[in-house]
C-alpha cells in the first residue's frame, strides 16, 4: 500500500512513544551512568570513563559466557526452526482435531517461565523424575545436577519443548494462508511433495519465519529464568548464560559498574545482529 | 495415505513430547511430599487434594493469582489503547522518523533484563508506583506495546484505504470512524493482540518480582516460598504450577478460531 506523507501522524504515535520512553529511556540512561563510574555505595562513586568497557572486553569469564550464549542461541535456532516447520506441516488442517492440536501445541507458550523451569527440574531428576529415571533405567548415565554436558542438554531440551510451538504456530498460520489453487497447479504439474514444500510452501513462510527467527534469537540470547530455576547456572559454570553471569556480578558482588558496561556491550551485540538480519531481509525484498 | 499416517504419527509424537512433562507436574500435584520423594509412581498411590486446598484457603497464596490477573488485564487494556492509533499511523502514513521509531520500539525487547532491574526499581519507586499493579502493567508495556503495534499494523494494512476515504466523504470524524467502523473490521486482530499481550505479560517474572513486594506480588514470585527449611514442598509447588497453566488454556480456548490467522500477525 502506498503511504501518504503526513507528519500529523506523529500525534497518533505519541502515546506509544511516551509510554515506552518512560520505561525505556530512564533505565537505559541510568545504566549508562553506572557504566562509567566506580560505585562503592549510594553516596560514593568515582568517574572512571571507559575503564570498565576496556576491562570487560578483556575479561575471560564474560567472554566465555558470551561464547556459550552464541552457541546456545544458534543451537536453539538450528533445532527449533526445522522442527517447528515440520510440526506445522504435520498439524491437521481443519476439523476438530485442528482446534485440539492447536490448543495443545500452544500450551507451553502460556506457562510462566519459572514454572517451565520447575517442570523440567522435577521431570528430569534422576531419582524422582520420569525422564531422568527412564534414561537411567535404559542404561544411560544421566544426572543434570552433576554432569555439565547433561545440564546443557537439559536446558536445550527445555528450550525446544518451550518454544518450538511458537515457530510451529507461526508456520501453521503461514501455511493456512496459501490458496488452494497453488496446490492444484502443483498437482497438475505432478510436483513431488518435496518440490511443493521447496517452491510453494517455504517461500510463503518467509515472512513469518523472519519474525520467528528474530523473536527466538532475542529471547534465547537473554534467557534467564528457566536455566536459573533448573540448574542455578551449574554444575560449575556450564549453564551460566550471559544474563545470569551479569546478575551475579551486579547483585551478588555488587560490581554494578562493570556489569552495566557489559550489559551495554551485550545490548549492542543483539542490536547489531538484529539490525543486520533486518537489513539483509529488506535488501532481498527490494532485489525482487 | 502413507503420507497421512506418517503425519499423524509425527504429530502424536510431538504432542506426547509436550504433554508428558505437564502430566508429570499434574501427577505430582496430587501426591503428598513423602510419596514424591519416596519412589517413582506414574499415578498417585494416595490421591490427595491437600495441595490445592492449601492454595485456595490461604489468601497469601490465591491473591497471587488475582494480582497477576489484575496486572495482565491492565497491561492488555493500556497496550491496546495506545497501540491501535499508532499501528494505524504506521500503516497509513509516512512521517519523519517512522522507520527509526519502529526499530527503536522493537529494540526494547532486546535489553538484557539483569542489570536493568535496579534502575527499574529506582524509577518506579521515585514516582511512587512501587508495589502497585499499574507499575507492573506499565513495565510490561515495554515489550507488549512494540509487539502489539507490529501485529496490529499487519492487520490494519489488510483493510483497504478506500474504506477510510469513503467514511470521511460520508462525513465521519476521525474518532467516530475509528471506533464505529474501523475497530469492528479488525476485531480478530484485536483479539489476537490481546492474546499476545497475555502471553508475554503472564509468563514474565523478573520485572514483576522486582516491582512488587506485598500488595501486588505475582503468583510466580509467591511460588518461590515453597522452598522452606525442610527442603522444597514439591507437591504444593506442582499444584501452584498447574494452576498457573489453567488461565492460559482458557484464554487460548477463546481465541482458537482466530489463532491460525492471528499468528501470521496479519502479515501473510
Amino acid at each position: 500500500m502506498k503511504k501518504i506523507p503526513n507528519n500529523k501522524a506523529w500525534f497518533l504515535v505519541l502515546p506509544v512513544f511516551l509510554l515506552v520512553a518512560f520505561s525505556a529511556i530512564v533505565p537505559i540512561m541510568t545504566v549508562v551512568n553506572y557504566s562509567v563510574q566506580d560505585i562503592f555505595d549510594q553516596n560514593t562513586a568515582y568517574f572512571v570513563g571507559a575503564e570498565w568497557y576496556r576491562e570487560m572486553l578483556r575479561s575471560p569469564r564474560l567472554l566465555d559466557s558470551l561464547l556459550r550464549q552464541f552457541s546456545y542461541s544458534f543451537s536453539v535456532l538450528l533445532i527449533e526452526i526445522p522442527l517447528g516447520i515440520a510440526v506445522a506441516l504435520m498439524m491437521p488442517a481443519k476439523g476438530r482435531m485442528a482446534s485440539v492440536s492447536l490448543i495443545l501445541v500452544a500450551i507451553p507458550l502460556l506457562i510462566p517461565w519459572n514454572v517451565v523451569g520447575t517442570i523440567w527440574q522435577t521431570f528430569s531428576r534422576a531419582d524422582i523424575g520420569l525422564f531422568g529415571w527412564s534414561l537411567n533405567a535404559i542404561g544411560i548415565d544421566y544426572n543434570y545436577a552433576s554432569n555439565a554436558g547433561d545440564a546443557w542438554f537439559t536446558v536445550l531440551l527445555m528450550d525446544v519443548w518451550h518454544w518450538t510451538s511458537l515457530i510451529a504456530l507461526l508456520c501453521y498460520s503461514g501455511l493456512r494462508a496459501i490458496p488452494e489453487a497453488f496446490y492444484q497447479a502443483a498437482r497438475i504439474d505432478r510436483a513431488s511433495s518435496w518440490a511443493i514444500f521447496r517452491f510453494i510452501q517455504l517461500p510463503r513462510l518467509k515472512s513469518v519465519l523472519v519474525i520467528g527467527v528474530l523473536l527466538r534469537f532475542m529471547d534465547s540470547f537473554m534467557i534467564y529464568t528457566e536455566p536459573f530455576v533448573l540448574t542455578g547456572g551449574g554444575p560449575g559454570n556450564s549453564t551460566t548464560f550471559l544474563s545470569q553471569a551479569l546478575t551475579k556480578m551486579a547483585i551478588g558482588q555488587f560490581d554494578i559498574g562493570p556489569a552495566a558496561a557489559f550489559s551495554l556491550i551485550y545490548y549492542l551485540i543483539v542490536l547489531l545482529v538484529c539490525y543486520l538480519f533486518f537489513t539483509i531481509i529488506n535488501l532481498q525484498d527490494k532485489a525482487k | 495415505m502413507q503420507m497421512n499416517k506418517r503425519k499423524t504419527l509425527g504429530m502424536t509424537a510431538y504432542l506426547l513430547f509436550i504433554l508428558v512433562p505437564i502430566y508429570w507436574l499434574l501427577n505430582m500435584s496430587f501426591k503428598r511430599n513423602d510419596e514424591i520423594l519416596g519412589a517413582l509412581t506414574l499415578w498417585p498411590n494416595d490421591f490427595t487434594f491437600d495441595n490445592y486446598i492449601t492454595i485456595f484457603s490461604d489468601p497469601s497464596w490465591y491473591m497471587g493469582y488475582v494480582n497477576s490477573m489484575i496486572y495482565v488485564s491492565m497491561n492488555m487494556a493500556i497496550t491496546l489503547v495506545v497501540a491501535l492509533p499508532a499501528a494505524y499511523a504506521f500503516s497509513r502514513y509516512k512521517f519523519v522518523g517512522d522507520k527509526h521509531l519502529f526499530f527503536w520500539l522493537l529494540t526494547n525487547r532486546m535489553a538484557p533484563p539483569a542489570v536493568f532491574l535496579l534502575p527499574f526499581f529506582q524509577l518506579y519507586s521515585s514516582v511512587g508506583l512501587f508495589d502497585t499493579h499499574i507499575a507492573v502493567a506499565l513495565a510490561h508495556c515495554l515489550f507488549t506495546v512494540p509487539l502489539a503495534v507490529w501485529i496490529l499494523e499487519g492487520f490494519i494494512s489488510g483493510v483497504p484505504r478506500e474504506v477510510d476515504e469513503t467514511a470521511f466523504i460520508d462525513g465521519y470524524s476521525f474518532p467516530r470512524f475509528f471506533i464505529r467502523i474501523f475497530l469492528p473490521m479488525i476485531r480478530s486482530g484485536i483479539g489476537v493482540t490481546a492474546f499476545f499481550c497475555f502471553m508475554f505479560s503472564w509468563v514474565e517474572l523478573l520485572l514483576a518480582k522486582t516491582l512488587t513486594s506485598v500488595e501486588a506480588k505475582p503468583i510466580a514470585a509467591i511460588m518461590t516460598r515453597t522452598v522452606g527449611a525442610a527442603g522444597i514442598d514439591w507437591g504444593l509447588l506442582s499444584a501452584a504450577g498447574i494452576l498457573t497453566i489453567v488461565p492460559g488454556i482458557l484464554v487460548i480456548w477463546f481465541v482458537r478460531n482466530h489463532v491460525a490467522k492471528g499468528f501470521a500477525l496479519g502479515r501473510v
